[in-house]
């Protein structure tokens, strides 16, 4: 009996090593993967992770890959852990020399660990919606694509969407930024303190030691200084916690905007009834009704080639941004084989040239079937961001249901302290930065 | 006046659920004196085993009562699997199989129940007190005063299982020499099984608290973290210390984190705060100078 489930288990080995989809062509588009599944923020990057997996797939199938270059990849588990990061990109890059398509590591300590190195080895690195967000300066930053939007510029997007509210003004009215005290957290800071000058309220900053599992103090305080709106920047475990400790001291959930990390299911199930009316930023929207996810639970998980194995996390919010994630990258692909060669797999010095020349347009959504779950891009060499644009959603004890059309933070303000920020680190690399003039 | 009150009760409460997870340490260490470093990853897996089973379809005073065995079942699986074999050994080496036990518990636990971030409803809505806050204006949690009262129970009963019962005397002669212990005729297996048992069923009432109250959720872990402190305030072996070292670092680190930042800013500029994280630790090592066995712990003189 022994020996007959140890030959089994031999055979299941082999036929493991030899299917893996890591084993790449040279005809493949292969896709290195550092994500995490394990580990205090594993739901999150499962359900992320589960959606960008399913899309590669999903391109497979319905379309034979990118004009007919079957995609394949391998995932390496991070657990959201810089040090472990770094090790799955070490790993994963001797894999991607012949062709490398943009490396999503959902982390944005891991992304600032990843900023020289991906530069060095010509790999490009997409933060979509975290990481190091002076990066939107592509002169600086040529392998470095904060795309859709970043910190700073979904912050403005969220004092913008408060003086809507607001009836166009925000004048003398007090808001308190409550965040992760983490480089994550502050990074919105600066933003937050140019729109107060702007809009002439009143910021009060209020920060929360890592992980955020106990904020008694903090939310007495926001008691006690009685804001019009709270602007949130959690992560984890902080999210519901917060929620929890709002309700404890009575202040209204509908007055608490977060980031978009601090708006996914993950957060706001577990704090139950606390959360009815909490509202985030978001740059995708939740739910099945978007034809492209319909059609990725038809065509994968019905072949039974699905990725997750619970598939009730299919059009969550954290699902479907691994979806848009995986479609950006897709399309940066398609853009890169215009150039350089229908049908080739692409080097990932061509695909840094995809992602800098994106025209995700409208039409172009629609025509995928994704039309509202992610805004349109087009970046170039001196906007690596390519939108700036965020939705606001508000959870109404069930589900996220977005409350704004796509809003543009204030460009004007932002993209300057990105350029002075870049330019600083140009300076201490001593980078000479590109002439965005000439790229094309 | 009355916000500094508001502080202070407030982190008196909160202190309270540092406590639950401090006496989960205390008991093991008393027991057998080792550090458990899986207290955390156990707090971890009792709550995701009520959710769990709750998830299956058992109501809540069930899923409790089959959380319970499960944490028993685990309690004498590590003392068959891991304790056994190392009974004389340094307790070092104990502390180490105690991290393992930890990575193993962390990567487990998910593995049966799934690692999805759950919330887990004990039926206590975490809302102010009216009367109080009519009265007085003062915000006080009904959680929070109920899970204060559990602790309580939970001290008063344990206090009395220690000091009074046949089995509590042979932990704690267990605790001072194992090999002595054995001499006269203490069944050490039966006694760690128990005492990993109790530890299981006290880290059940604290994952069910904490997961009530922050979601069902790997971040359960962290809580170990808030109760290292508590235990060098109140002492290793000490549960009564267990309780008044959390009541004394949940109330300090809430009145640090309000009162402390703005005379620093005023000081030095910029923005501070977010101190919760570190203020605690460095209270404990100041405590550690003057007084190294904590409030309530047994000084050690060992003979030359």
């Amino acid at each position: 009996m022994f020996k007959q489930f140890k030959s089994v288990a031999c055979a299941a080995a082999v036929a493991a090593v030899f299917a893996a989809p890591g084993a790449a062509m040279a005809d493949d588009q292969f896709f290195p993967i550092p994500s995490y599944r394990v580990g205090p923020y594993g739901a999150n990057g499962e359900a992320f992770y589960g959606g960008f997996i399913d899309y590669l797939n999903y391109v497979n199938m319905k379309n034979g890959g990118i004009n007919g270059v079957k995609i394949t990849w391998e995932e390496c588990e991070t657990e959201y852990n810089n040090a472990k990061g770094v090790e799955c990109y070490e790993r994963l890059k001797s894999k991607a020399k012949v062709s490398a398509g943009p490396i999503h590591t959902m982390s944005t300590g891991i992304s600032y660990a990843l900023v020289d190195k991906s530069a060095q080895d010509k790999l490009p690195l997409a933060m979509m919606g975290y990481g190091r967000t002076d990066a939107v300066d592509g002169s600086v930053f040529p392998y470095a694509f904060p795309l859709i939007t970043t910190y700073q510029m979904q912050a403005s997007a969220i004092v913008k969407f408060l003086k809507d509210k607001e009836k166009g003004s925000l004048d003398g009215k007090k808001i308190v930024f409550l965040y992760h005290d983490s480089a994550y957290g502050k990074e919105p800071i600066v933003a937050l303190e140019a729109e107060s000058r702007l809009n002439k309220f009143n910021l009060v900053q209020i920060p929360v030691a890592h992980p955020g599992n106990e904020q008694g103090a903090q939310w007495l305080k926001i008691r006690q200084e009685k804001p019009d709106y709270v602007i949130f920047w959690g992560w984890g475990v902080m999210n519901q916690t917060a929620l929890k400790a709002a309700q404890k001291v009575g202040y209204p959930r509908d007055k608490i905007v977060g980031s978009w990390w601090a708006g996914s299911e993950e957060d706001t199930v577990p704090a139950g009834d606390a959360a009815k009316g909490y509202m985030s930023a978001t740059w995708n929207v939740a739910g099945k009704s978007v034809p492209l996810i319909a059609d990725i639970e038809k065509v994968v998980y019905a072949g039974g080639h699905g990725n997750l194995k619970d598939k009730s996390k299919l059009g969550t919010i954290l699902y479907n941004r691994g979806v848009s994630a995986a479609v950006v990258s897709v399309e940066a692909i398609y853009k890169a084989q215009e150039k350089y060669g229908k049908g080739k797999s692409m080097t990932g010095e061509q695909v840094r040239w995809g992602l800098e020349n994106l025209n995700v347009t409208d039409a172009r959504i629609k025509t995928l079937g994704a039309t509202g779950l992610l805004p349109e891009v087009k970046t170039s060499c001196s906007n690596h961001e390519g939108s700036g644009k965020v939705k606001i959603q508000q959870w109404d004890g069930a589900k996220w249901v977005p409350v704004s059309d796509w809003i543009e933070g204030n460009k004007s303000l932002i993209h300057p302290l990105f350029e002075a920020s870049a330019k600083q680190y140009a300076k201490e690399k001593g980078i000479t930065p590109r002439d965005c003039s000439k790229e094309k | 006046m009355q916000f500094f009150f508001e502080i202070l009760i407030g982190g008196l409460l909160s202190g309270v659920m540092y406590s639950l997870v401090a006496l989960g340490f205390v008991l093991i260490y008393k027991a057998s004196g080792v550090f458990n470093f899986a207290q955390g990853a156990m707090v971890y897996f009792a709550a995701l085993s009520v959710v769990g089973c709750m998830e299956k379809g058992a109501p809540l005073w069930l899923a409790l009562i089959l959380a319970f065995f499960i944490m028993l079942l685990f309690g004498m699986a590590t003392e068959k699997f891991v304790l056994r074999k190392m009974v004389n050994q340094t307790p070092i080496s104990l502390f180490m199989a105690t991290i393992g036990l930890t990575f193993f518990v962390e990567g487990f636990a998910p593995l049966v129940w799934g690692h999805s971030v759950r919330g887990l409803d004990i039926g206590i809505v975490d809302e102010p007190i009216e009367s109080v806050l009519d009265s007085l204006g003062i915000v006080v949690s009904r959680f929070d005063l109920v899970a204060a009262l559990i602790a309580g129970l939970l001290v008063t009963g344990l206090a009395l299982f220690f000091q009074y019962t046949r089995v509590g005397r042979a932990l704690r002669a267990v605790a001072d020499d194992h090999q002595a212990a054995l001499s006269i005729g203490i069944p050490l297996e039966r006694i760690w099984a128990i005492v990993w048992g109790v530890a299981g069923f006290v880290a059940l009432v604290a994952g069910m608290l904490w997961g009530a109250r922050n979601g069902v959720q790997f971040a359960l872990t962290f809580t170990a973290l808030k109760a290292l402190p508590v235990l060098i305030l109140g002492g290793f072996t000490s549960v009564p210390g267990a309780i008044v070292g959390g009541l004394i670092i949940g109330a300090s680190e809430k009145l640090a984190e309000v009162y402390i930042p703005p005379v620093m800013q005023a000081m030095f500029g910029g923005n501070f705060g977010g101190i919760e994280g570190w203020f605690p630790y460095v209270l404990a090592l100041l405590f550690l100078l003057v007084r190294p066995e904590g409030l309530f712990g047994e000084k050690h003189i060992d003979r030359v």
